[in-house]
């Protein structure tokens, strides 16, 4: 699948030592491997999203060891004390090894 | 041929070597347990530590909200659904530079079931809670 899309919902701005929300989405069909092609009755091949981690400015934050019984499209929703500005990163890894990431900065204020 | 699904069970269960658990679904329970232990390095978890939020009733077992929290120093929280094919869903891992120790977020559950919260806490022991929650209409279908 191309269309896979992440995405983050960060505040721009936090005080340092704020505790702030992240809330994460990415668009992935999470094919669990127990479902059966209607069709040929053949097994589809699992094909998850199966690790997400976020950091911030190169030091891991938060990070998720992701089974087949996440739903599509997983979500996942932390919090994080904001050390001050710089940069989140996040990263999700899917099956056949495409990470998909995105960046977001933070600021002061 | 009187061998139900219970004697089978019992069976089984004994074949496996797990403890008597007051439960039917015995092969479960048995994944179940080995999943924990993996999780503690066989270290048996006490009754609470870690709250997990989930509603009482699914419509829809293919995306069902569920929320874990557990105080601060907690390093990782997994999450179990005892009744799926495979019972694991999620590990998180949280950090020093974490806020609040909790984490949400979507799950498939096959059928009616207990969903299980294991926490290895900042002392270094595990707290473990679970909570039933009836689905309507089952996800992992096809």
């Amino acid at each position: 699948m191309s269309n896979v899309k992440p995405r983050v919902k960060v505040p721009k701005k936090a005080e340092v030592g704020e505790i702030i929300t992240i809330k994460t989405l990415i668009s992935h069909p999470m094919e669990s491997g127990q479902r059966k092609d209607r069709s040929t009755g053949e097994l589809i091949p699992r094909k998850i999203i199966n690790r997400f981690t976020a950091s911030f400015n190169g030091e891991t934050v938060f990070w998720t060891e992701l089974e087949p019984a996440v739903s599509s499209n997983p979500y996942i929703e932390f919090s994080v004390k904001f050390p001050g500005e710089g940069t989140f990163r996040f990263e999700w890894v899917d099956d056949d090894g495409t990470v998909y990431d995105l960046e977001k900065d933070v600021k002061v204020g | 041929m009187q061998l139900n699904r219970r004697s089978f069970g019992l069976l089984a269960a004994a074949a496996a070597g797990a403890t008597a658990l007051p439960r039917a679904a015995f092969a479960d329970e048995a994944l179940v347990k080995e999943a924990i232990m993996a999780f503690t390095g066989g270290v048996e978890p006490t009754e609470g530590g870690v709250t997990l939020g989930a509603p009482e009733i699914a419509e829809n077992g293919n995306t069902v909200p569920i929320e874990v929290s557990a105080g601060d120093g907690t390093e990782a929280i997994m999450i179990l659904a005892a009744g799926n094919p495979n019972p694991g869903v999620a590990t998180f891992h949280f950090t020093k530079l974490s806020g609040e120790i909790a984490a949400t977020t979507r799950i498939r559950l096959a059928k009616t079931q207990d969903v299980i919260a294991v926490a290895r806490l900042g002392d270094g022991s595990f707290g473990m809670t679970r909570r039933e929650v009836k689905v309507t209409i089952g996800g992992c279908g096809g």
